[in-house]
């Protein structure tokens, strides 16, 4: 069953197209590294997935439904380049606010395991303005995770990580796989990404130019994609 | 979760920050006490004078005190992408604004409650008589100033000089409103009822929300996501 499906995707930012007909399939319970350059158009496409931007031509279907409506956007989780959480709320505020957004059953109790998880129980009352930028990531990280969600989106999450968030977000990432969720993240940490990715697309100038199964070649070589599949390479 | 609940969620969010930094309460509040004061020392009118332009300084100083507050709904989520966190979460678009109009409404109550006694001992004016109908033209025209500027402070969130540019897109919109708003209350304060020409202008103010209030709750979605 496909977990996310984006059919002919065109964004325009003025005249400027930064997709051009992206089609993207992902099976449920796969991990896909979504590759490309700078200005690929890797941002754009995940926030066009993430119901963050309106693709200007072209549709987005989550497990078989469009990815405006609520309940596609109930089995998607975000995290983008920012933290996402507030600065004047406590982590536990924080969780229990998105907890309660995100509809979850028992918002403190799912926040409290989410600070657990991450490794944040003991400052749950700290205000997060206050914690060092590893434990807002970390933060921002639970935040993601809070709902159990079974598409996850992440737009560059390894990107200065410290090592202990990279450990508690692959730790995580392993888990969600394990527990049959979704994965699609863009990065440029090839190495870190292939780890954890079952299948690759690379982007190149708004469009797919390359998707299929993770080979044994990219774990060793974080070059060889590019090479190999590569127009501009 | 209903939309509704989503909305009381984000209004409670942004009141704990807001009670928390009072970073907009606290420029509200000051605006209007010293532009009271000032105003009060500005003008030697007569008690007739006086009472015709009651109405009018009131809610001149309420609809900038109000530009302040609303001025932050919206920004106060650029820091860090909540605002994406926000969208990406199933909670509808028009619970987030209908949410934030909600904690702007409460903050601008705040300050209008703070002012209007130091707006009644500086210009000597009995605010106290006619006052239910007088509760019912503030609550009435604040909805209005806060429903218009959150949808405002949402259409220019991403615009760099935000701080100038809702003050120029808000008060041309306000207008009818504060017209309104302005003849009740000089009215009120001068003892007449709500009849007559009054009612009218009661009924400008309950139109104005419902045109702008359905207007923002069905479009904000088109605003917040391009």
């Amino acid at each position: 069953m496909l977990a996310v499906a984006a059919d002919r995707v065109w964004k325009f930012f003025g005249d400027y197209p930064a997709l051009r007909g992206a089609d993207l399939s992902v099976e449920a319970g796969s991990c896909l590294a979504l590759l490309g350059r700078n200005g690929a158009g890797k941002t754009t496409l995940l926030r066009i997935l993430a119901n963050l931007s309106r693709p200007t031509k072209g549709e987005v279907k989550i497990f078989g439904d469009d990815s405006r409506g609520a309940e596609a956007r109930r089995k998607v989780g975000y995290l983008g380049h920012g933290i996402g959480v507030y600065d004047d709320l406590s982590a536990l505020e924080n969780l229990i606010l998105f907890g309660e957004l995100a509809g979850v059953e028992s918002p403190v109790r799912s926040a409290m395991e989410a600070l657990e998880r991450v490794g944040l129980a003991k400052v749950k009352d700290g205000m997060a303005r206050e914690f060092s930028r590893g434990m807002r990531q970390r933060l921002a990280v639970a935040r993601a995770f809070l709902h159990k969600p079974e598409i996850l989106l992440l737009d560059e999450p390894f990107t200065s990580l410290d090592d202990k968030a990279i450990a508690v977000l692959q730790s995580l990432l392993q888990d969600a796989l394990a527990g049959g969720a979704t994965i699609v993240m863009s990065t440029h940490q090839i190495r870190e990404a292939m780890e954890l990715a079952t299948n690759v697309a690379l982007l190149e100038r708004g469009q797919i130019v390359h998707a299929g199964l993770r080979e044994p070649e990219m774990l060793t070589d974080p070059g060889w994609l590019y090479r190999t599949y590569g127009a501009q390479s | 979760m209903s939309g509704l609940q989503a909305a009381w969620a984000i209004a409670r969010k942004d009141l704990r920050t807001e009670l928390r930094t009072k970073e907009s309460i606290n420029a509200a509040a000051s605006f209007a006490l010293v532009i009271l004061v000032l105003f009060s020392f500005a003008f030697d009118l007569g008690r007739e004078e006086l009472y015709a332009i009651s109405g009018g300084l009131l809610w001149l100083v309420y609809s900038f005190a109000g530009a302040l507050i609303v001025n932050r709904g919206f920004a106060r989520e650029v820091p860090n992408d909540c605002l994406d966190v926000l969208l990406a979460s199933p909670a509808p678009a028009w619970s987030l604004f209908v949410g934030k109009a909600v904690s702007a409404f409460f903050l601008l109550m705040i300050v209008e409650a703070i002012s209007l006694p130091v707006f009644g001992l500086f210009y000597n004016i009995r605010w106290m008589q006619n006052f239910p109908q007088l509760l019912v033209v503030i609550l009435l025209a604040t909805w209005g100033i806060t429903v218009v500027g959150t949808a405002f402070s949402a259409v220019t969130v991403n615009v760099r000089l935000r701080e100038l540019m809702l003050p120029v897109l808000l008060y041309p919109v306000l207008i009818p409103l504060l017209i309104g708003a302005m003849g009740t209350t000089t009215a009120l304060f001068a003892g007449e009822s709500l009849a007559g020409d009054n009612a009218s202008s009661l009924r400008l103010l309950v139109g104005f929300d419902a045109i702008y209030t359905a207007l923002a709750v069905y479009l904000i979605e088109y605003v917040l996501i391009v």
